[in-house]
């Protein structure tokens, strides 16, 4: 399988990748190309010209500043996987993303740019309250990640706009991410993650998304609500997790891999997952 | 669409060589058909089977989902470059005493996926092997043998003597 023809630039900076960005209009930018090349392969891309920003040194690494932890676009899944200083939720669903070659290669940045239904960590940044950070040749803009994700491969992303980095609040309490994995893929047929704070015995702070259901990663307001006051069991979790019906309600996605109606009646048991896991980690 | 061929320097197993290639092309396909490295395989071309898996620097990845060009500047290795002279890496030999194929298409994959990970982990253990090679399918079914191979390497990697002398007593 070979991808169509296309003429292909290396930007070694930020201001390199947005000249070469205006001087090819049409081009896309490569950064792992575990999305893209794949896209090309099957001719659902042809943009006739690549610019690689994979090598800019500015937009990877992660550094801890205070409540919240900044993630270079271009960071792999590998590296945040292993990462210290960022919520478990986070780094577990991040050692789950397909498999070792997969993670050594694909980046943050181009997996939430990409925005599949199925990826895992347009739902994880979604829970943990986490800020996009774009930058273009006009200057920088904040997205909250509730905001970015708008629809089918669709985000907030404007042309000539790159994601450069991702800040995680890192003070959110425990959190965690569950799914029903594609076994060839392991791409999320259904994913949650979930980022619960306990006071006095009682739930104080709840925080919820989930994936792989619906066009794009959708917070669960019913579920949050369902869990605030009471005190985080088998039954409450049980009964909060129920009301992700009232957040979905008719917009789940069926294909090959499973249906629609199954995607919804398995949804519970995957919040309840990550309900459980994320109150066992809020101390 | 022009698409200019590129020149491009790779380096594989430690050496180098100069190509002009397509930017379209991919590691795997210039590793099969520019250098005739065959070694490397080709099956799913998508990122699904692992069968093409080549170390970058020292970390697994899929070759058939490699730009050749964006692989200047690193090092390669892949299935032909893990014997040193007549000795066969510890990988390879564990491969042949685990009986750890049967048709064997597979097989350079999982050990350069084994590879990467006695690479990062010296001492691995089961579940690490195991998850190492979830991007590696086996049509044949030979996982166990796979795990045994790994397990083997990993004790001969950590303890050379020991290994060798359970080895000669089994
Ligand atoms: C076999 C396989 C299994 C996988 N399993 C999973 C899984 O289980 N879970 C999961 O979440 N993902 C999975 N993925 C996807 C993987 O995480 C990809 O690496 C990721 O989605 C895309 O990242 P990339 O760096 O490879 O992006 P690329 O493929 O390079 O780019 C993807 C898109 O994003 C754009 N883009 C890239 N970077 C930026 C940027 N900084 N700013 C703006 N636009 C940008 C590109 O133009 C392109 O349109 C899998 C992929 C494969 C091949
Ligand atoms: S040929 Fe590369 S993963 Fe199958
Ligand atoms: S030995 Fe035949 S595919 Fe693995």
């Amino acid at each position: 399988m070979y991808p169509p023809k296309f003429d292909y630039y290396r930007a070694n900076s930020l201001s390199e990748a947005f000249s070469l960005m205006q001087e090819h209009g049409g081009a896309k930018v490569i950064a792992g190309g575990h999305s893209l090349i794949p896209s090309l392969k099957l001719r659902l891309a042809d943009p006739g010209a690549l610019i690689d920003i994979g090598r800019i040194g500015e937009l990877k690494g992660i550094t801890a500043n205070g409540n919240s932890t900044r993630i270079g676009a271009l960071t792999t899944h590998a590296i945040v996987a292993a990462a210290k200083n960022l919520p478990q939720g986070l780094t577990e669903a991040a050692g789950w993303i397909g498999d070792p070659q997969v993670r050594n290669r694909g980046t943050v940045g181009g997996n939430i740019a990409h925005a599949d239904p199925a990826s895992d960590l347009p739902t994880v940044f979604t829970a943990l309250g986490a800020t996009i950070n774009l930058t273009g040749p006009g200057g920088e803009r904040s997205v909250a990640a509730q905001d970015f994700f708008t629809g089918l491969f669709e985000t907030a992303l404007q042309e000539g706009e790159l994601v450069s980095s991702i800040d995680v609040p890192t003070n959110g309490g425990g959190s965690a991410y569950a799914k029903l994995f594609n076994p060839a893929s392991r791409y999320a047929v259904v994913g949650c993650a979930a980022q619960v704070k306990v006071e006095n015995g009682v739930c104080s702070a709840a925080s919820v998304a989930v994936g792989g259901l619906t066009s794009h990663a959708t917070k669960a307001n019913a579920v949050e609500a369902a869990l605030l006051g009471k005190p985080l069991n088998e039954a409450t979790i049980a009964a909060a997790a129920a009301q992700i019906s009232q957040d979905l309600g008719d917009d789940v996605m069926g294909d090959l891999h499973a249906s629609a109606d199954y995607r919804r009646s398995i949804a519970p048991i995957y919040v309840a997952q990550a309900l459980t896991a994320a109150a066992s980690r809020a101390g | 669409m022009s698409s200019k061929r590129l020149l491009t320097t790779l380096a594989i197993n430690g050496i180098e060589h100069e190509l002009a290639l397509e930017p379209r092309r991919t590691l795997l396909d210039a590793l099969r058909h520019d250098l005739q490295l065959t070694g490397t395989k080709k099956v799913c071309d998508m990122g699904d089977c692992g069968a093409c898996t080549v170390l970058v620097d020292g970390r697994a990845m899929y070759a058939c989902l490699l730009l050749a060009v964006d692989c200047t500047d690193r090092q390669i290795t892949t299935i032909e470059g893990l014997a040193q002279a007549d000795e066969l890496d510890p990988l390879q030999q564990a491969f042949i005493e685990a009986d750890a194929f049967q048709c064997g298409f597979c097989t350079a994959g999982q050990i350069m996926s084994l590879k990467g990970l006695l690479n990062e982990t010296p001492a691995p253990n089961d579940d690490q092997i195991l998850r190492a090679v979830t991007g590696n399918l086996c049509r044949c079914g030979a996982y166990r043998n796979i795990l045994k191979a790994g397990r083997l390497a990993a004790d001969q990697v950590a303890h050379p003597e020991e290994a060798r002398h359970a080895d000669s007593t089994h």
